[in-house]
């Protein structure tokens, strides 16, 4: 940090980024909402990491947590609802410098844009998606969302949903070339900043679910969770994510779970309970999309209409 | 001189190839070969034209697709094959009436002759096994569709070509086409050399028995019609000096896309547009840029857009239904002015509609598909070429307009294939490298000129340029915003980008004399015909003109003028127009034409329209016949 490097000596890089560098317009979620734990880590990841604001796009969709990046001060893209995913993969297509964040929630990736959730995963190119999932439609005003928990009164289903909940973690975990899988809470600062840092560390998609509070509506929904700690269960593992040894006593129930092991990872994401929070899974060697849809992109302009002389060549009488 | 008349009269004859032969001379022709889906019609076809275009004929070529992939053999419906039109001079369209038609079996001409494509002295060359097929029904099915033919005043010409071939091949099924090949080659006069050099060409990378086999077969079929057929005819060419290129308008819009700069194709399956990102799939490599193949419509448009923003214009290529799942995010890419291009090759619709048929029906959905104003530019191939230079047009003016581009064909280009003047490739064309210079301080995301709407758009890398795209209303800092300033300020700015564009552009030329009683309009794949048919009338001393639009947002200026010069103007569209006679209809009802639709609206001209939904092109006679009904009086025109 700040340039001083093992041995003592002084790294001065050109420019020093601080956290204003990163910070865009004043958050406007609401007092208490989980969304503003998630935008200071990131915040800190990309001071810490020291990445110029120009070359980070924050990417999202549409409701609460889609507005993350109009909190940012780098790039940003805040597109249509559902559909952060397939831009974020264009966006990388061709410009594989930059590095991209995806803020999404729980009705914006598992709901509508359940079918780009799945394929960005299957195309495994490297950028950090988070899902800020509070179990409910927030900026719509309350509606059943797919990880709303059965029999939560929503104006949807003032009597209650009617359907247990979707489980992301065995879903996304179930995608062929998945290779980053973590969960982490809002309430837990430390453990949100070390589980995206090691998000945003993989090499390849990362998927990160925030299980997070919305104040509004949703705001007991892990209440228990809160209340007993025991209930939560942190992976831990050389390979996993670390923390401090003041934050690890918050975690009573830990597991040691290599994050290689694709079985261990769905045996805890299907269990109901204790609900897990770390790394379930990562592969680094698995193949990533946009070393192939980068292809050709250096070629120069002369070697360029070569190549498109040569093809003409082909229809020519 | 047609092939009909030259048969009846005897003129024309010239000394054909060998020695004791009689050619007759004609401007031009068109063939037909039909059979069963599988058979190799086309690709017989394809040959054919080629090697036509390659001798310097004009040429046309249009393929005869069936619905389904596997339909029944021995079916009309099933009617699979090509039409082949080629001439002297430069062909712009499939033509009326076929003069030569090579079928495989009887029951795929009742599919043509249902759809108009012969007259009487159409010479049909008719596979004759049918006639001995071991299962009677075959057999008398034969007989009776031979008789209705001669009765249509076809002339039948029974054939074994099946028996022939199986003297080179134990399976006639699959060389038959190359037989068939080279019985057209010696009908008119084509060097079979040639031939050979294509078939080479196409199975290179096959064992020498196979080319060995095929070229056999070609000259079994060249030798077979010497000696059975009293047919022999010549259509003279020109020798070109002008390098050409002979692609479909599918390719043509892949080498445009290739030669524009761009370097990205994000699409899904979809007929008829598919053909294109099959080409580029093979060749776009090549050139440095990628095919992404995403998992529905909506994402390929999202992540061209998403490259775009980023800086790389990307295109997407789609058709009607894709277009109408697209809509959203043009909507978005019109709010946040991000260049793209977007390529509609037209299917017929509505819904699933008519996949593999022509239809001009996209273009109010591409004008107004979204909620609310999205003004973006749309322009429409009218030829093979244009699909070509269009897209390198669109992507410029996607850039410097900050806009959308939406590129309309239609099947009828994406499958016909024509010679045309290979382009003089230029480093002008590619797009330049991104900029990723220090983003000027103080200037907004959305900078916009007053005048125009035009702004600089800063790219992700440009540092100091940092801002939020978003769909929400927004002011020129890209800040949301729900005033009412805001949202009008933003939506004049868009629009005022067309107004600039069409500034820009010069008023269409009209063919034809200036002023006259009638002036048909067309846009699209209709240019050739339309062309033609006025030709043929003004010849007769009809007063008629055209005038083919290119854009169609912004239109070209000067429309209003040119349509004050004629007594009637009359748009011809391949699109769904309630006729005025039918039950109910009232000029208050009526749901005219699209682009008639659009010229009423802009000029306040009382423009009348003649268009139907056939699933087929419109053909110059079809034209020619309405022009002539119109100006001898017999409709009497509102105006």
């Amino acid at each position: 940090m700040f340039g001083l490097k093992a041995d003592w000596s002084l790294e001065v890089p050109p420019r020093y980024y601080t956290l204003e560098d990163y910070a865009g317009g004043e958050a406007r979620w609401c007092p208490g909402c989980g969304d503003h734990g998630v935008l200071n880590a990131v915040q800190r990841i990309c001071r810490d990491e020291q990445i110029p604001p120009e070359k980070v796009v924050a990417v999202s969709g549409i409701g609460c947590s889609s507005r993350f990046p109009h909190y940012m001060g780098t790039y940003g893209f805040h597109g249509l609802h559902g559909r952060a995913l397939p831009v974020a993969c264009g966006i990388k297509s061709r410009r594989p410098d930059l590095h991209v964040w995806v803020a999404t929630g729980d009705g914006d990736c598992f709901s509508i844009g359940a079918g780009h959730w799945i394929h960005a995963v299957r195309y495994n190119m490297d950028m950090t998606l988070v899902v800020f999932d509070n179990n409910v439609y927030g900026l719509t005003k309350n509606q059943t969302s797919p990880t709303s928990r059965q029999g939560l009164r929503t104006n949807t289903h003032p009597f209650g949903a009617l359907l247990p909940p979707h489980n992301p973690l065995t879903v996304t975990l179930g995608i062929t070339n998945v290779s980053f899988v973590a969960q982490t809470v809002d309430w837990h600062p430390a453990h949100l900043y070390a589980t995206l840092r090691a998000a945003f560390d993989h090499k390849g998609f990362s998927f990160v679910r925030v299980l997070q509070r919305c104040p509004q509506y949703t705001g007991q929904v892990f209440e228990d969770l809160q209340k007993d700690p025991a209930k939560l269960l942190l992976l831990t593992h050389n390979d996993g994510i670390h923390l401090e040894e003041s934050s690890l006593k918050l975690f009573p129930t830990r597991h040691n779970h290599d994050p290689s092991s694709m079985s261990g990872a769905h045996a805890i994401a299907a269990a109901v309970e204790p609900v897990p929070v770390g790394l379930l899974f990562r592969d680094p060697a698995r193949p990533r999309y946009e070393t192939l849809s980068s292809e050709g992109l250096d070629m120069a302009t002369d070697a360029k209409l070569a190549a498109l002389e040569r093809t003409f060549d082909q229809f020519a009488v | 001189m047609n092939l009909a008349d030259s048969l009846e009269t005897g003129e024309n004859q010239v000394a054909g190839p060998g020695a004791n032969v009689q050619a007759r001379r004609l401007d031009e022709a068109i063939v037909e070969i039909v059979s069963d889906s599988g058979e190799g019609a086309q690709k017989a076809g394809q040959i054919f034209g080629m090697i036509s275009a390659k001798m310097g004929n004009g040429v046309w070529t249009v393929e005869i697709i069936p619905a389904e992939i596997k339909p029944p053999a021995r079916s009309r419906e099933g009617a699979s094959g090509i039409r082949i039109r080629f001439g002297s001079q430069y062909i712009t369209n499939m033509g009326d009436e076929a003069d030569l038609v090579v079928a495989f079996n009887e029951q795929v001409l009742f599919g043509r002759i249902a759809n108009g494509a012969f007259k009487p002295g159409t010479v049909v060359l008719l596979e004759n096994k049918w006639r001995e097929a071991q299962v009677p029904a075959v057999a008398e099915q034969y007989q009776a569709a031979v008789q209705s033919f001669r009765e249509q005043g076809l002339i039948v010409h029974e054939l074994p070509m099946e028996a022939a071939c199986l003297e080179l091949t134990p399976n006639p099924r699959v060389g038959k086409n190359m037989f068939v090949l080279g019985m057209l080659c010696f009908i008119f006069s084509r060097e079979v050399e040639r031939a050979y050099q294509e078939v080479r060409q196409i199975f290179a990378k096959k064992d020498a028995k196979v080319i060995a086999s095929n070229e056999a077969l070609i000259r079994a079929g060249y030798d077979f019609a010497r000696e059975h057929l009293e047919l022999c005819f010549e259509v003279p060419s020109e020798p070109r000096s002008q390098a050409m290129l002979v692609t479909n308008g599918n390719q043509a819009l892949g080498l445009g896309v290739m030669a524009s700069g761009m370097e990205l194709l994000a699409m899904y399956p979809i007929t008829p547009a598919t053909a294109a990102s099959h080409y580029l799939a093979g060749a776009f490599r090549k050139v440095g840029g990628f095919v992404h193949q995403a998992e529905d419509e909506i994402a390929a448009i999202g992540f061209a857009i998403g490259a775009s923003y980023a800086g790389k214009t990307a295109c997407t290529i789609t058709s009607g239904p894709g277009l109408a799942l697209k809509t959203e995010f043009i909507g978005l890419a019109v709010m946040t002015e991000i260049p793209l291009v977007i390529c509609v090759v037209q299917r017929g619709g509505p819904s699933t509609g008519l996949p593999t048929k022509v239809e001009q029906g996209d273009l109010l959905a591409a004008l107004y598909g979204e909620p609310g104003d999205a003004p973006k530019a749309i322009m429409a191939a009218a030829t093979i070429e244009e699909c070509l230079h269009f897209v390198v047009t669109a992507r410029r003016l996607a850039e410097a307009f900050r806009t959308p581009v939406i590129l309309l064909t239609d099947a009828n280009l994406a499958t016909g294939v024509q010679p045309y003047p290979r382009p003089q490739l230029s480093a002008d064309w590619l797009a330049p490298p991104i900029d990723q210079s220090a983003w000027q301080e103080g200037v907004p995301p959305y900078d916009w000129d007053a005048t125009t709407g035009i702004s600089p758009r800063p790219i992700p890398g440009q540092a100091g340029g940092e801002y939020v795209l978003t769909g929400l209303a927004h002011t020129f800092k890209s800040k949301v915003a729900y005033d009412p300033e805001s949202n009008q300020r933003g939506c004049d700015m868009r629009s005022r980008k067309l107004a600039a564009l069409q500034s820009t552009l010069k008023p269409p030329q009209v063919n034809g004399d200036p002023e006259g009683d009638l002036l048909i309009v067309g846009w699209g794949s209709t240019l050739g015909s339309i062309e033609e048919a006025v030709g043929k009338a003004r010849a007769q001393g009809h007063k008629v003109s055209s005038v083919h639009l290119r854009f169609l947002s912004p239109l070209e200026p000067g429309l209003k003028e040119i349509f004050s010069r004629f007594k009637n103007v009359l748009t011809v569209e391949i699109n769904y127009s309630d006729r005025p006679e039918v039950p109910l209809m009232t000029p208050e009802t009526r749901r005219y034409a699209q682009l008639a639709w659009l010229l009423r609206a802009h000029t306040l001209v009382d423009i009348d329209c003649w268009s139907s939904v056939q699933g087929q092109p419109i053909q110059p006679g079809a034209i020619h016949a309405e022009i002539v009904r119109r100006l001898q009086g017999e409709v009497l025109c509102s105006a």
